[in-house]
């Protein structure tokens, strides 16, 4: 059983020379981001259980002997942290060298995902060049013919955020480790193609990987054109969860989905649907103009005038030859609510009945 | 919902009951996958062997359609072993101790006869869900598309108070809803029996109330749902507005439908495609899509969210408060001045309790969950804390009633329908992304393999699917989530109208159409 939330306990420490409060069970690295001091990081993702491997998080414990992963180590009171070290800027530099050398040099566009930029960021940061190790590259990409995720490992850094945002947050264990060191390679379970495995195509992995490794290839089909991608914060508009998503637009294209990563139903999760299912906005078969139904038989497209004024029309001869209650309403459960509110003010202020449904009965 | 989404990994028992939550509501499972690791128990009573099935401590494989007699059993079992809570069944409910009295006769070993499940798992579910010191159940459609969905919800209702787990943290009654925005709409008073923020219209106050605000007189009586409605076209009903719905293929007993809309003297279809409902229609209104227009929606645990234009409207695609706006004011009906999406959300919140503390500029962050009744309160995240809606909750003496319709030697098979992960609804949209029919390219019939032999089919030939009402060609799958005796398939494919087969009865308080059962012959094609 689930135990019941015990009192909560707070101390202090002192980080880069500052006294700073934290409540129990908090990192160092939760402390330091509260506090506004900056930590590099390449594993860590604030959703999933802290793994401490690229180490790149690293800080000086007076008293310790060795520097320590500021993710993995919980804040002791009285404890004194310096995060900013000349040693321990050494240590970051050399380990962004050496992940740098293992992976080829190549702009990617931040249309991969949500964390694309991560490492090329810090390596500008820190004014790392890559190349300086020659090492081999790890991996190989796969071929996987599947529509959604591009599976580039040139680009992996083993930093583990992909399988265990599958195995934390999803709970389907899709994707597993093969091999070890510049041999391992992210893939599904017995590197078999995606679509064989127990992947669902949420697009977590997607949404975590901070190198482009993976990638969305739904959005990068945008790549080639040129403008930046603008960010709109929405609500998918499938099931009734109400995830919270960003679109990505360039110019007046809808090209992607990226979740938000704050939305409160769901805190970065999506499903297939919310990530990949969306280019039905734009689809060819939508329809542009109102069509009424002619002489013979069939609809055709005219201006809007004449269709509101044809759709007024019908329902002014019904209300006529069988009165008010003969006139229906059905509103949509997949519109927002302002559709929904002027249709049953239409029905009632229009004809005084309660003759109005929507769609949730089928 | 009744609780949060945020909570669903707070029980420590979670009984999941009509509900494929990890296809339905892929995100919310989620949650429940964290809490299982958390160390809840997880009860899963469904027909089909579903994935959430595969997590669970305790399945129940219940016959579909017998889920009262599972529920009635259980709250049995409850009170037989005295682990019934009694401070809140006295300070909080009506009705208690004659429900107690009545659920005397229905033992574990009756509901197993009925539902097909052991007595003993009967007897472990209700344990486990009174036992713990948070239960909270979850449910879907599985639920309430029956005859007796009424009835289902109620029977969960009443393990709820006799138990007490309600109105706390990682508890409650939680459907999950279908559709983005089916919150909303019946928040925003799309139903025939409320006004907005569900003020009755059968309630004088509210009457006089909207008389004032809609400048005429209220019609006292209900509307007739949409069902009735459709049974009605030609007889008392003559014209529809139909916005975004289609009707044809979601709606069952397909070839009703089709006849009753044909048989309107007008139809006006508002849609962002010309659905199979669209082309029937006299006057077709191209409607903005999502990403298109501003707005508002309310998803299933009562949080209202804005949703936000990001590109600009296809063609000359209108957004739907617009085009309603502009029937109203060609019919010279007043108060149709709107310029907004905002304008109208205002509308809504000065009338609607439930929405009186909020506005257009206040849901900017989607912090708040309803009712909020006035400015500066913080929202409801757990409805029920100190007290029901109508005050006292009441229990409801349940009796299980069979499905409309049942097995029979011409009809020997129960179909039950569905949806899948990647097809939503009738897939006007999700057929049109890109990419999804990699997945999930055609429908195909779940069939348990032991049958597949026994109805001379086979895995991937076609099979034919007659019911009272119809016949559907559909491709069979071999697959060990359904039972023996019982197949599945979606309704979201036109081509496999599953829809002319269902609609062997109705739900007599909602009308709700049983979609979940229906008896049929199962033949090779
Ligand atoms: S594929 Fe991306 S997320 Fe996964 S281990 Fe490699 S770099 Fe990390
Ligand atoms: S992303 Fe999936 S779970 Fe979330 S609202 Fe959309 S359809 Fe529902
Ligand atoms: S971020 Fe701490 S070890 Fe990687």
């Amino acid at each position: 059983m689930i135990t019941e939330s015990k009192p909560v306990v707070t101390a202090t420490m002192t980080l880069d020379g500052r006294e700073v409060t934290y409540t129990e069970g908090e990192t160092i690295y939760e402390v330091a981001r509260r506090a506004n001091i900056e930590v590099p990081t390449l594993c860590y993702d604030p959703r999933l259980e802290p793994f401490g491997a690229c180490r790149l998080c690293i800080v000086e414990v007076e008293g310790g002997r060795n520097p320590v992963a500021s993710c993995t180590t919980p804040a002791v009171a009285g404890m004194v942290v310096h995060t900013q070290t000349e040693a321990v800027e050494k240590h970051r530099r050399t380990l962004l060298e050496l992940v740098a050398s293992e992976n080829p040099e190549e702009n990617i566009n931040p249309l991969r995902g949500y964390a694309s930029q991560e490492l090329n960021q810090l390596l500008e940061k820190h004014d790392v060049q890559p190349g300086r190790f020659q090492g081999k590259h790890s991996g190989t990409s796969n071929k996987d013919d599947n529509p959604f995720i591009l599976r580039d490992y040139n680009h992996c850094i083993s930093c583990y955020r992909c399988v265990r945002v599958c195995a934390e947050q999803e709970g389907d264990h899709a994707i597993t480790m093969m091999n070890r060191g510049f041999e391992k390679q992210i893939t599904a379970e017995f590197d078999i193609r995606l679509k064989e495995s127990a992947c669902t195509f949420c697009g977590q992995c997607v949404q975590t990987c901070p190198t482009g490794a993976l990638g969305d290839r739904k959005a990068m089909r945008a790549e080639a054109q040129k403008e930046d991608f603008k960010k709109t914060r929405s609500v998918c508009p499938y099931c009734g969860v109400g995830c919270q998503v960003d679109l990505l637009s360039k110019e007046d294209r809808l090209v992607g989905i990226q979740p938000a990563m704050d939305g409160p139903a769901n805190e970065g999760a999506l499903c297939i649907k919310g990530q990949f299912a969306f280019d039905f906005v734009q689809h060819e078969d939508r329809l542009s103009k109102p069509l009424v139904r002619g002489e013979d038989g069939k609809l055709h497209e005219v201006d809007w005038d004449t269709a509101l004024d044809r759709a007024a029309e019908g329902f002014k001869k019904v209300r006529q030859q069988h009165g008010n209650h003969a006139i229906y309403g059905v509103a949509s459960g997949r519109a927002p609510s302002e559709a929904s509110y002027t249709m049953q003010k239409f029905i009632r202020a229009g004809f005084g009945t309660n003759q109005i449904d929507n769609c949730s009965r089928a | 919902m009744s609780n949060p989404l945020a909570d669903m990994d707070k029980p420590d028992v979670i009984f999941c009951i009509g509900t494929n939550m990890t296809e339905c509501h892929p995100v919310a499972a989620t949650r429940i996958k964290q809490a299982i690791k958390r160390g809840a128990k997880l009860i899963v009573a469904d027909p089909r062997k579903i994935s959430l099935a595969n997590m669970a401590n305790l399945y129940l494989p219940l016959r579909v359609g017998s889920d009262v007699a599972l529920l009635l059993g259980m709250a049995h079992v409850i009170a037989r072993d005295g682990l019934v809570n009694r401070s809140f069944i006295n300070d909080r409910t009506d009705k208690g101790e004659a429900f107690l009295e009545h659920v005397q006769q229905f033992t574990p070993q009756w509901a197993a006869k009925i539902s097909g499940l052991n007595p003993c798992d009967i007897e472990q579910a209700a344990h486990w869900y009174a036992q713990a010191e948070r239960s909270a159940i979850y449910y879907t459609l599985g639920i309430t598309e029956h005859i007796c969905g009424v009835d289902n919800v109620q029977s969960l209702c009443n393990l709820a108070l006799m138990t007490g787990h309600i109105g706390r943290e990682g508890t409650g009654i939680n459907p999950m809803r279908g559709q983005n925005n089916i919150q909303g709409a019946g928040d925003a008073g799309a139903v025939p029996a409320n006004y907005p923020g569900f003020q009755p219209v059968t309630d004088p106050l509210s009457q006089e109330k909207f008389k004032q605000l809609y400048g005429r007189e209220m019609d006292p009586e209900k509307g007739i749902t949409k069902v009735s409605a459709l049974n009605e076209c030609g007889k008392s009903i003559h014209a529809m507005l139909i916005d975004g719905e289609n009707t044809v293929v979601s709606d069952p007993d397909r070839s009703h439908c089709l006849r009753s809309l044909e048989s309107l003297e007008h139809l006006v279809v508002i849609d962002i495609f010309l659905t199979e409902t669209a082309e029937l229609a006299d006057v077709v209104l191209p409607a903005t899509a999502w990403g298109e227009t501003d707005g508002v929606c309310v998803n299933t645990e009562r949080r209202v969210q804005r949703l936000r234009q990001a590109v600009p409207p296809h063609g000359e695609a209108k957004p739907d408060w617009w085009i309603i706006s502009q029937i109203a004011q060609r019919l010279a009906v007043p108060g149709f001045e709107f310029e907004s999406a905002k304008d109208v959300f205002n509308e809504l919140c000065s009338l609607s309790p439930i929405y009186a503390g909020l506005d257009w500029d206040r849901i900017e962050k989607a912090e708040y969950q309803w009712p909020v009744p006035e400015k500066d309160h913080p929202g409801t995240p757990i409805l029920h804390v100190d007290e029901f809606k109508n005050g006292r909750g009441l229990f409801s003496l349940i009796h299980y009633r069979d499905p409309a319709e049942v097995v029979d030697e011409n009809y020997p098979v129960w179909l039950t329908t569905g949806r899948r992960l990647e097809a939503y609804h009738t897939r006007t949209q999700t057929g049109r992304a890109a990419g999804i029919d990699y997945l999930l390219p055609e429908e195909s019939l779940e069939v348990n393999p032991e049958n597949l032999a026994e109805w001379n089919l086979t895995d991937g030939g076609y099979a034919n699917l007659t019911s009272r009402r119809g016949t559907v060609k559909i491709r069979v799958k071999s697959s060990g989530r359904s039972p023996l005796g019982t197949v599945f398939c979606s309704f979201s494919f036109n081509d496999v109208p599953v829809n002319i087969l269902t609609g062997s009865g109705y739900d007599p308080v909602t009308e709700t159409a049983e979609l979940k059962v229906c008896p049929v012959r199962v033949e090779p094609a």
